[in-house]
């Protein structure tokens, strides 16, 4: 594996020094940095996009002894990797992170669910956690405050994408099949075990260190208006420089390109498999939550792609990766994947994949999670945005390249 | 199963209980490590977790066939997991995907006589701007080519 160290970024990028935003939160209260946060504006990182300072105050609010708070690291989306350059290269500001939102939300505990593909990194974190123990920023009395006294441990995913889902995640903690709960009530009153949980994304955590410590203020001085801060692309495919890459939200696909060194790009894959494909007409669209939103995963496909063969790739994916507990999902990815093999058989009527299109519709809004509520956003976007190349010249026009 | 290998798994188990703990929650961390040492949970084994975790076996069962690094059937010594998704798949994971199995003689899904290396396909493992990618075991390797990845294969003891 690859290790670029010094990497550039205006914000989660800069500079950073361990246990320093725990020095400053013991001595100010729990209500000043979750306002901090607030005025910060930061958002899930994880994909979703919903207010982190929402999020911890509610699990702060309510009334349990037991809290807990998990950092999802069970990064599986396609194309996605930002998770393992943050835990790889920068454990200080996702593990400070954790401190800092076990202290607002008055949790004892946090859990890394780190994903099984990554237990190359498990000894690393732990000899961190060990060396973060020693210095008292986790422990007893963490930086000499009386009563704060927080610990992480690190549990260990076992390959199912699914687990990224929050509800699902804190399934497998508990020792179940991963399979999404129905919310209400959300974690942040019923998580793990019962108790008050959030549910935090590696990235998010990263974020909240430089904010404690710079302030809310600076972070929401990069970004758009709803989309606040910088954004960690995880960019892949068809460019010379792919990477993860640290840009303010509100960047625009043509200029994300051009960094990258793309070049003959055809199509890019916004937010990974679950995500939608945009066409050349659409470059000038911004990356950030109001308009082509992502959790980070960009893949660049080039002129000389099949998307056809793109897409059955994703809908391979979703169908192995659906968990089957609710039928939409279940069955709908099947239906779905079995439609891209009649179009590359030259086998399909146009009256069937436009009802694939409605199956597709009735998934995203009768999945019980968002794995089957998202699985035919590619399936949509890439036979609408690409009919011209599938049916016309591609396979779906039979003629077989 | 033998009596003494029996006698054997289940101190085995109760080690790893008194580690982990004898909550449900302790159930995928003891299933984790049974499944790295042995390479497969057998039948015996979901019965006796269950026993100590008091649940059913089934449930035991259950969690074992949802997740895809656990096994209820024997594994080679060596598991080799293939990126399939779409960056390695475009980078050319199916020229390194043949040329492994030319080498070994089986084709993925499938464990070598002298039980080595189980093939298996997996999805993405996060290594898509360094792709192919394959993991042995819990190690990562990038950058393939079908030259390359029949090298380290053929170093896996």
């Amino acid at each position: 594996m690859e290790i670029k160290k010094k990497r550039q970024g205006a914000v989660l990028f800069s500079d950073y020094t361990r246990g320093k935003a725990i020095e400053k939160i013991v001595k100010i209260s729990r209500e000043d940095v979750l306002s901090e946060i607030k005025e910060s504006k930061l958002k899930g990182r994880g994909g979703a996009g919903f207010p982190t300072s929402t999020k911890w105050m509610l699990t702060a609010a309510a009334v349990d002894p037991v809290k807990y708070l998990i950092c999802n690291a069970d990064e599986g989306e396609p194309g996605t990797f930002k998770d393992r350059v943050l835990l790889s290269e920068y454990p200080e500001l996702v593990f400070d992170g954790m401190v800092i939102g076990g202290y607002v939300i008055g949790a004892k505990e946090g859990i890394l669910y780190l994903r099984g593909e990554y237990e190359y990194m498990k000894k690393s974190l732990e000899d961190y956690l060990e060396v973060m123990r020693k210095d008292n920023l986790l422990g007893k009395n963490i930086g000499g405050k009386e009563g704060f006294d927080y610990d992480i441990k690190i549990r260990m995913g076992s390959g199912a994408y699914v687990c990224g889902e929050e509800t699902a995640l804190i399934e497998s903690l508990e020792g179940n099949r991963g399979e999404a709960r129905n919310k209400p009530p959300f974690p942040v009153n019923t998580g793990f075990l019962g108790h008050p949980t959030s549910v935090n994304n590696v990235e998010t955590l990263a974020a909240i260190s430089h904010i404690v410590v710079k302030g809310g203020k600076w972070y929401q001085k990069y970004g758009t208006d709803k989309s606040s801060g910088s954004k960690l692309f995880s960019v892949s495919g068809d460019c010379k420089k792919p990477g993860v890459y640290e840009l303010p939200w509100g960047t625009t696909i043509t200029d994300l390109l051009k960094l990258v060194e793309a070049e003959n790009t055809k199509a890019v894959q916004v937010g990974g498999a679950s995500g939608v494909c945009l066409p050349k007409s659409q470059f000038d669209r911004k990356l950030s939550y109001e308009d082509a939103a992502t959790g980070g995963s960009i893949m660049i496909f080039n002129e000389s792609r099949n998307m056809l063969h793109i897409l059955k790739n994703f809908m391979e994916f979703f169908v192995e990766e659906s968990c089957g507990q609710c039928t939409p999902c279940r069955i709908g990815n099947v239906k779905l994947l079995e439609g891209v093999e009649m179009i590359e058989r030259g086998d399909y009527t146009f009256s069937y994949i436009n009802k694939l299109k409605e199956l597709g519709q009735t998934m995203q809004i009768s999945s019980k999670c968002g794995l089957g509520q998202s699985s035919p956003n590619s399936f949509i976007s890439i036979i609408e945005n690409f009919k011209e190349e599938i049916f016309n010249y591609g396979n779906g026009g039979t003629h077989v390249r | 199963m033998l009596v003494m290998e029996k006698n054997f798994l289940s101190e085995e188990i109760e080690k790893l209980v008194n580690t982990y703990g004898n909550s449900r929650s302790s159930l995928m961390p003891i299933l984790q490590d049974i499944q790295k040492k042995h390479h497969y949970i057998s039948d015996f084994a979901q019965q006796e977790v269950a026993r100590i975790l008091d649940i059913h076996p089934v449930e035991v069962y259950s969690v074992i066939s949802f997740y895809s690094f656990l096994s209820s059937v024997p594994k080679g010594r060596n598991i080799v997991r293939l990126c399939q998704t779409i960056t390695c798949d475009l980078s050319g994971k199916e020229n390194v995907a043949r040329a492994i199995e030319r080498e070994l003689g089986i084709v993925f899904g499938e464990t070598t006589k002298d039980n080595r290396i189980s093939l298996e396909y997996t999805n993405c493992l996060g290594m898509c701007d360094q792709g192919p990618a394959m993991l042995v075991n819990d190690k990562i390797y990038t950058h393939l080519n079908p030259e390359k990845a029949v090298e380290i294969i053929n170093e896996i003891k």
